[in-house]
């Protein structure tokens, strides 16, 4: 079989092997249980103790969440002085100017939902300061505060019945200190053995085999990009993330970044099957994400390992694949893989140009997003998924006649208007500002201060694409995709770093950060509530296969057909007319 | 609330002396001890640093072999692909302007033996790679220009072929840089 499958097959079946264990891992630790790394246990009481926090308290789901956005509201504002101000801040050998208020509100509402547009360049557009002490500590952070909201869920479904739903700032330090650090430890390291810088010195300056004066960036990315893959951050050191030969120099490195993009939001998932001591109900999530996912990965596959007809009518050797875009040590095939396991986990990083992938990969990397649940965030891909139970209960309850229940607890009318409205926000903001962005783009309407170019003229609006026509729609459909699955890829040509984009998908990332997690938190929490109903024979069982298909059902109407409309007018419109 | 905008503000801090300060310390300081401190592998000739061993440089004279197509014309203080679709005309006219361009310096070679890696754009416009068969298309221009045997030049290219990971996982590929500095030395 070819080398290049071969090395994907083992990618998945590695992240697959590692992620039971560390499902096993997180599941103790949120639990309380014993672990091997309970020497962390000072470091963890010392902050608390500071802080004033009584780590017994238990919280009920609203106090979680004051407690979730207040320490959210902190870090922004954390991350808009360090970015307007880095340029004299220290730290800073490349001498990298501070942003744009529009660029810095962009950049720190992207990281602080866990998101990472990133409308700038790491190489010229941030300071190592700003690299380490922002945007790496919001990598952290914010990864665990997704962390910690999934493990209220699974305290609430656990629950039966009770007000108490464990502390929000123990699940927070503990995803952090306990699951996040000392992975990203041991993947950095390996980074740096691997040839990624770590360094605190500003850009090599040399004299080139021609003759030629060159510059090379880099910095202190080996710790950066270990988490950023891990979190499902994404946002990465270099400006083409680990396009670059830094931030990811081999096929080896490659392997172990991507085995980090599935890690953690793999493991969850078993992490709930332990935690409950549910493990069917684990394996019919596991096996929904899985069947969705390579739905998506098999073709974009395929198509890339194909050769675009436009130069098969060239009459080249195009045994490579489609290369545009892509990296010789890294192929075609882990290049697409990468596509999808990114979009689907909404990490966002990316190993090729996703603007030049193949009409069909395109698709599929946004329908990754669009569904944002087939494995998903950490955490929060738990979390949208868990939306999708709730709607697939509900409707196979009113299919068979019976009343709906989800682990012996009624869902009624108002956890189902919630649920409706986080899956319908979904594709509200995605297809309404899409709308809104191709009807400026259509029209070419003067655009005055929203869009402006390097020497400050005012540009009209589609001045922004990089591609025209069905290609230049998928740009702005995918901007919005990604900034609504809190993802961070992008359609890199589109011209973004203006007031326009960077207000519109930050505050379009705002509401599609906390709603999906309000909504969760508040049905579990609700629901934690009720009375616990002891299963019988008319309770309808969610962990079967039948029950899985249902899922998939929902998942596939509310998330995939919404979208198709719009689908049709990018993608499979380009791949049918070229 | 005020007791959550205390207790947040102090656990932030912590966090961010944890996360940020000791973390990265930790990495930095393991790092000293990597082959290159983590500096990043340079590659020298005759003691001068001529590159990064894996960031490609630009190669414009015909007597070297030369590297992929470049967005950003191998300026590693920044990075970038083209982030054309395949579908955009102009990019379609821009690929048959390069195929002209290769034919025209590589005379002995047919359009159908050139690799779609050398016409093509990578991801970080860094790319230090090409594929064997990219370096094999160029041999005969390096041996004129050089007046060297081609079967000379030969040997050296699949001597600089790198397998893939354990045999088996991946593709062969070919180090540009490294291949040039190889190449100055043959007499």
């Amino acid at each position: 079989m070819n080398t290049e499958i071969l090395g994907i097959i083992l990618i998945y079946l590695l992240s697959l092997g590692l992620a039971i264990p560390t499902g096993y891992y997180i599941a103790r630790v949120y639990a309380g249980q014993k672990t091997w790394l309970d020497f962390m246990q000072p470091i963890e009481s010392l902050f608390f103790r500071l802080s004033g926090i009584n780590a017994q308290q238990a919280m009920t789901w609203e106090a979680h969440l004051r407690a979730m956005l207040t320490i959210n509201l902190l870090w922004f504002l954390w991350a808009m002085f360090v970015l307007m101000n880095q340029g004299w801040l220290p730290l800073n050998p490349d001498q990298n100017p501070s942003m744009s208020p529009d660029l810095a509100f962009n950049t720190a509402v992207s990281f602080l939902v866990n998101c990472n547009l990133q409308h700038y360049s790491g190489e010229t557009g941030v300071s190592y300061f700003a690299q380490v002490f922002c945007l790496m500590f919001l990598q952290f952070v914010t990864a665990g505060t997704g962390m910690a909201v999934c493990a209220t869920v699974f305290k609430a479904m656990q629950a039966r019945t009770a007000q108490d739903l464990g502390n929000f700032y123990v699940y927070f330090l503990k995803s952090c200190t306990r699951i996040l650090l000392p992975f990203s430890i041991v993947l950095a390291l390996f980074l740096a053995y691997n040839g990624t810088p770590m360094t605190w010195e500003g850009k090599a300056q040399l004299i080139s085999l021609e003759g030629d004066t060159i510059q090379v960036s880099r910095g202190p990315a080996a710790a950066m990009i270990a988490i950023k893959q891990l979190g499902t951050n994404g946002g990465g050191y270099f400006g083409v993330n680990s396009a670059h030969p830094l931030e990811n120099p081999s096929y080896l490195s490659n392997v172990a970044e991507s085995i980090a993009i599935f890690l953690i939001p793999m493991a969850i998932v078993f992490a709930l099957g332990f935690y409950l001591n549910r493990k069917r109900l684990a394996y019919m999530i596991f096996g929904v994400m899985t069947v969705g996912f390579l739905l998506l990965v098999i073709p974009t596959v395929y198509y890339e390992m194909q050769t675009p007809a436009i130069f098969q009518k060239m009459g080249i050797d195009t045994q490579s694949g489609a290369t545009e875009g892509k990296e010789v040590r890294l192929g075609t095939a882990a290049s697409a893989y990468w596509a999808i396991a990114t979009t689907v986990t909404s990490n966002g990083s990316v190993n090729t140009m996703h603007d030049s992938l193949m009409p069909i990969s395109g698709m599929t990397a946004l329908l990754g997003m669009m569904i944002n649940a087939l494995y998903g965030g950490v955490g929060v891909g738990f979390l949208n998924f868990y939306v999708f139970i709730i709607l697939a209960v509900f409707i196979s309850g009113l299919m068979v006649g019976r009343t709906p229940e989800f682990l012996g607890k009624k869902i009624e009318a108002r956890e189902i208007k919630i649920a409706m409205l986080v899956a319908l926000l979904h594709p509200l903001l995605i297809l309404g500002m899409t709308a809104l962005a191709a009807y400026l783009s259509a029209n070419q309407t003067p655009m005055g201060w929203w869009f402006l170019d390097a020497e400050g003229k005012s540009l009209a609006g589609g001045a922004w694409l990089n591609n025209p026509n069905f290609h230049g729609f998928s740009e702005m459909l995918y901007e919005y995709t990604s900034s609504a699955a809190n993802n961070g890829s992008g359609f890199e040509g589109l011209a973004d770093n203006n007031p326009f984009w960077n207000i519109t998908t930050g505050i379009v990332l705002l509401l599609s950060r906390y709603i999906p997690i309000i909504g969760p938190v508040a049905i579990a929490g609700i629901l934690a509530n009720k009375k616990y109903i002891p299963a019988s024979t008319g309770t309808l069982q969610t962990d079967t296969f039948t029950f899985g298909l249902m899922v998939f059902a929902v998942i596939f109407i509310v998330a995939a057909l919404a979208f198709f409309p719009a689908l049709t007018l990018g993608p499979l419109a380009e791949f049918f007319s070229s | 609330m005020k007791t959550n905008l205390f207790s947040s503000f102090i656990l932030s801090l912590a966090c961010l002396i944890l996360f940020s300060g000791v973390y990265s310390s930790i990495i930095w300081g393991i790092a000293q001890f990597t082959p290159h401190q983590g500096k990043g592998e340079v590659l020298k000739v005759n003691q001068r640093e001529v590159g990064f061993a894996k960031v490609g440089q630009n190669f414009n004279q015909i007597k070297y072999f030369q590297g992929r197509p470049s967005a950003v014309n191998y300026n590693a203080a920044g990075s970038g692909g083209s982030n054309k679709a395949y579908s955009n005309p102009d990019y379609q006219a821009f690929i048959r302007a390069r195929i002209d361009t290769f034919l025209k310096y590589n005379s002995t070679i047919q359009k159908k033996q050139i690799p779609i890696e050398l016409l093509t754009a990578s991801g970080s416009g860094l790319d230090p790679h090409i594929s064997p068969a990219g370096a094999e298309v160029q041999i005969s221009r390096i041996a004129r220009a050089r007046n060297l045997s081609e079967a000379k030049i030969k040997d050296l290219v699949h001597k600089s072929i790198e397998q893939p990971l354990l045999g088996f996982l991946g593709k062969s590929q070919i180090n540009v840089l490294a291949l040039n500095i190889e190449l100055d030395k043959l007499k």
